[in-house]
């Protein structure tokens, strides 16, 4: 039997911008099939040597990684259509469903271009602010053990710790847009994270008080994209479900008690 | 607040997160720089855990003493013992404040902190969070700093690179008043004062090219404290971990964990064997770690492994002949294989096979930099002692570090620090599984407090009063370099010149080193310095030009690699990570000493070596081999050891 040859090359099509608020274009790089590649190997080997299929020398293709293993959230990218990792986005995978032997990478469009596929995600930062996602802890001395937990309990807030704020489940939402101020399934579910710390629900009022707010938990459409795209499989509607009854009982007991 | 002293931190990993936190806590304002969102950093790749003397290894026979003992053995002696002291005494504490942070710890029915047994140790002493330990303790100061960032106590400059360091030598003593940083968007180089700086800025494996590590660690900050006259310790140690899954762009760490919760590693009894792994009976399969060390097994030190499994694989008894040998989890129950969930899902995901039902094929990989920045600190004094109460008794000299002395941890240039992996204080030769994270938050809680004291009153006067004509010799030199850098028309690839690089390191700097291989490495990183000088860049642009900053690093990498190689020609002996097949045994007279490494332009290799003596204040020199005949036996100790 004879298998049907592989071409020893693939071409990747790539939307560029320059910078900020710059128009976007597109170019066509072709490229060299390589064991175990994935789409940063492939950014990589333009890099070494950026000619499109046009035989054009240009500028290396910027863009933003870290880990390589998804798990520092860097390099979110719009490959083939869908948003995900690129480290994790393996070339073959890619071109076994891909028209005419052509990969399509474009940047996030939820968030400002930096300059070709890197976005500035600060939003996602300075949201976790907005939510007080952290432990309000006395100070670094020595005051012994924290709080015993349950290993459920564990399980369930360790699965919403893993969030590596890749932004996937925001350019999956149609609710998130590049200029409204919905908070998103990140940072919602690190609000429901934090109030199920027994130290950490000390702020849960504060909290709550920020998701009841305009762009908060009301503002979910509950679409559900969110948890399809997360490439750490977070319950992620389970989460605003829950910090949405949170939120409920809030809004009752302030009703009752005016606090 | 204009004239308050303060504090620049390098760096948003563990060690430079832990640092901002204890700093800015001790009333200083911070500011945090790092090359990329600290949240991202490279921490978050450690997996396995962290380690700490906790309540049931403490009842089994386990103490600090011990996890001091097994860090210094583990290392080969070559790690000073006052710090590792300090540090495994403070493990407990540490622990006990990630878990007040929130760190997700996995749990025991009771509710108390689970633990898993790690290389180097038979007691389970290490505290987990699935198999993303380095991520969710990273998680728990991330939050902390971000806290500290909303009260305005730390200014973060996140995608900043930090590119020298401020020196002021007027005095005729080099002192650091701040550092010349580059904002890698709009590209702007600018200075900043500070009467402090605290490098936390990581490891260098890029310089081997393909490593365990993040596409940020080449090593460039530290290489650049190192040319402006900061000391490198130890530069040849480097970290080989036994078990990656080698990638086309880097290779992924497969954490010890999975042989602390049970994987066993092995390759089929006959050479040549290459039935699917499944078919391979039991007796027809070599354990040859459990084989050859009958009390560790699977968990000696990582690098005993992973010279077994490159020997193994030399010998063509690799899986199909090649360079691969199984690791094997296949056979754990449920809940275990769970627990290893994060990295199993990695395995899954990169290489399309399911490690649940077939066993993993690995390969070792460059891991970590137990070698740095030569760092100092001053040892226990009773005397000196301001914070045991005068009611409790106090500590022998040498058994810890004087907290708050504003030595601990400090380079050659006074005012400026080396936090966690870009120092060499506490791995000597060989760093234990699950001590890095350990050492990184010692560094930043500990030695924190130093550095705020340092701050406080710091050599040469207020960095507010340095004349402006010190701190612009600073910035025009790196704009200098950038103009350089984007005008240079030359015919030398950058990356064509880091694959060079990292082929040769790895090929000559790795598993196993001769004298002759390392001379050639010594001619190869010469020939590439020599075409680095007449570089061609394809980005000339001015805004966010990502070419600009990696060959600028890649200057870096290379003074740097020369270190290594200097390092690693002058140690004529074999100690831990460190194995010269040509000097197969550890020879203490004159090695049993740290290799000061001073950047000197006109030396051989850009490099000038030292040999320092290694106090031994605490524990005497003992052979290191991990070998039934020596390893402590009694039934308590191998309990928890049969518990896995």
């Amino acid at each position: 039997m004879i298998a049907p040859a592989t071409p020893k090359t693939f071409k990747v099509r790539i939307k560029r911008q320059d910078g900020r608020d710059q128009p976007a274009y597109w170019q066509e790089f072709e490229v060299e099939r390589r064991p175990s590649q994935n789409i940063i190997a492939v950014l990589q080997q333009i890099a070494a040597n950026p000619v499109t299929t046009a035989g054009e020398q240009v500028e290396p293709v910027v863009w933003d990684s870290g880990c390589l293993e998804e798990v520092c959230g860097s390099c979110t990218m719009v490959i083939n259509g869908h948003v995900r990792q690129s480290c994790s986005a393996l070339v073959p995978d890619l071109l076994e469903d891909a028209d005419d032997n052509t990969i399509t990478v474009e940047p996030m469009t939820k968030f400002p271009v930096v300059r070709d596929l890197f976005v500035d995600r600060q939003r996602m930062f300075d949201n976790l602010v907005k939510v007080k996602a952290w432990v309000p802890i006395d100070g670094t001395h020595d005051l012994g053990e924290g709080p015993k937990e349950s290993p459920e309990k564990q399980q369930e807030r360790y699965a919403i710790s893993r969030c590596m704020t890749c932004g996937c489940c925001l350019e999956a939402c149609p609710q998130f847009t590049l200029d409204n101020d919905f908070l998103g399934a990140q940072a919602i579910a690190q609000a429901y994270y934090f109030n199920e710390h027994e130290t950490g629900k000390k702020l849960k009022g504060e909290r709550l008080e920020a998701l009841a707010g305009p762009g908060g938990v009301a503002d979910c459409g509950n679409a559900q994209n969110c948890v399809k795209v997360c490439p750490k499989e977070i319950p992620l509607t389970e989460a605003i479900a829950k910090a949405g009854r949170q939120l409920t009982v809030h809004a009752v007991k302030k009703f009752f008690t005016g606090k | 607040m204009a004239d308050s002293p303060r504090v620049i931190v390098v760096g948003g990993g563990l060690a430079g997160l832990a640092a901002s936190v204890r700093v800015a806590e001790a009333g200083l304002p911070v500011d945090l720089f790092s090359m990329v969102p600290v949240k991202r950093s490279h921490s978050v790749c450690a997996q396995g855990g962290i380690n700490a003397c906790n309540k049931v290894a403490a009842q089994q026979g386990y103490s600090e003493w011990q996890h001091m003992d097994e860090t210094l053995y583990g290392g080969d002696f070559l790690n000073h013992q006052p710090p590792v002291y300090e540090m495994t005494h403070w493990a407990p504490k540490i622990i006990n404040l990630l878990d007040r942070m929130g760190v997700p710890f996995n749990r025991t029915n009771e509710g108390e902190r689970d633990l898993r047994l790690f290389g180097g140790s038979l007691f389970k002493r290490t505290h987990f969070a699935g198999a993303s330990t380095g991520q969710q303790l990273l998680y728990g100061l991330d939050e902390q700093t971000r806290r500290y960032e909303a009260e305005g106590k730390v200014n973060k400059y996140e995608f900043w690179e930090f590119l020298w360091p401020i020196v002021d030598d007027s005095t005729g003593e080099k002192v650091c008043k701040g550092i010349v940083a580059q904002d890698m968007r709009t590209m702007e180089i600018r200075a900043f004062r500070a009467d402090a700086v605290v490098m936390a800025t990581g490891g260098n494996g890029l310089i081997y090219g393909k490593s365990t590590m993040s596409v940020i660690c080449t090593g460039g900050a530290a290489s650049r404290c190192y040319q402006a006259g900061a000391a490198l310790g130890n530069p040849e140690m480097i970290q080989v971990h036994p078990t990656a899954i080698p990638g086309e762009d880097k290779c992924r760490l497969m954490s010890e964990s999975a042989r602390g919760e049970g994987g066993r590693v092995w390759v089929p009894r006959t050479k040549g064997d290459d039935r699917h792994p499944l078919d391979i009976p039991e007796n027809e399969r070599w354990y040859f770690l459990e084989e050859k060390y009958p009390d560790y097994g699977n968990l000696v030190p990582r690098d005993i492994a992973t010279r077994e499994i490159f020997w193994v694989c030399q010998d063509g008894m690799g899986i199909g002949g090649g360079n691969m040998v199984y690791l094997d989890i296949t056979h754990l129950p449920q809940a275990t294989k769970d627990k290893l969930a994060a990295i199993l899902e990695i395995y899954e995901k990169f290489t399309g096979d399911d490690p649940r039902e077939v066993p993993m094929k690995i390969f070792p990989a460059v891991h970590y930099s137990m070698g740095g920045v030569y760092t100092t600190y001053t040892p226990y004094d009773p005397d000196k002692d301001t914070y045991t109460p005068a009611t409790q008794p106090k500590r022998k000299p040498g058994e810890g570090m004087l907290l708050g002395d504003p030595q601990n941890m400090t380079t050659d240039i006074a005012g400026l620090y080396a936090f966690g992996e870009a120092n060499y204080a506490y791995h000597g030769a060989t760093r234990l599984g699950a001590n890095a994270l350990l050492s990184c938050i010692f560094d930043g809680l500990f030695c924190g407090l130093s550095v705020a004291n340092y701050a406080r009153d710091p050599k040469g006067g207020k960095a507010s009063g340095v004349a402006d004509s010190v701190v612009d010799r600073f910035v025009e030199q790196e704009k200098h370099k950038v103009t350089k850098l984007t005008e240079s028309h030359g015919s030398n690839n950058p990356y064509e010149i880091h694959r060079e690089l990292g082929v040769e390191m790895t090929a000559s700097a790795t598993v196993v080193k001769t004298e002759e291989r390392l001379l050639q490495a010594r001619a190869k990183l010469n020939e590439l310095r020599e075409r680095y000088a007449d570089l061609k860049i394809t980005d000339t642009g001015l805004y966010t030009n990502q070419n600009v900053s990696f060959s600028r690093a890649l200057g870096d990498m290379l003074i740097y690699a020369q270190a290594i190689i200097e390092g690693s020609i002058a140690r004529k002996e074999s100690r831990g990570s460190h194995y010269r097949d040509d000097f197969p045994d550890r020879i203490d007279e004159p090695f049993h000493a740290t290799t000061k490494a001073w950047y000197d332009p006109s030396a051989e290799g850009s490099c000038r070596i030292e040999w320092e003596p290694i106090p031994l204040p605490l524990v005497p020199l003992r052979k290191r081999d991990y070998g039934a005949a020596t390893a402590k036996k009694t039934d308590e100790s191998k309990e928890p050891a049969a518990a896995k």
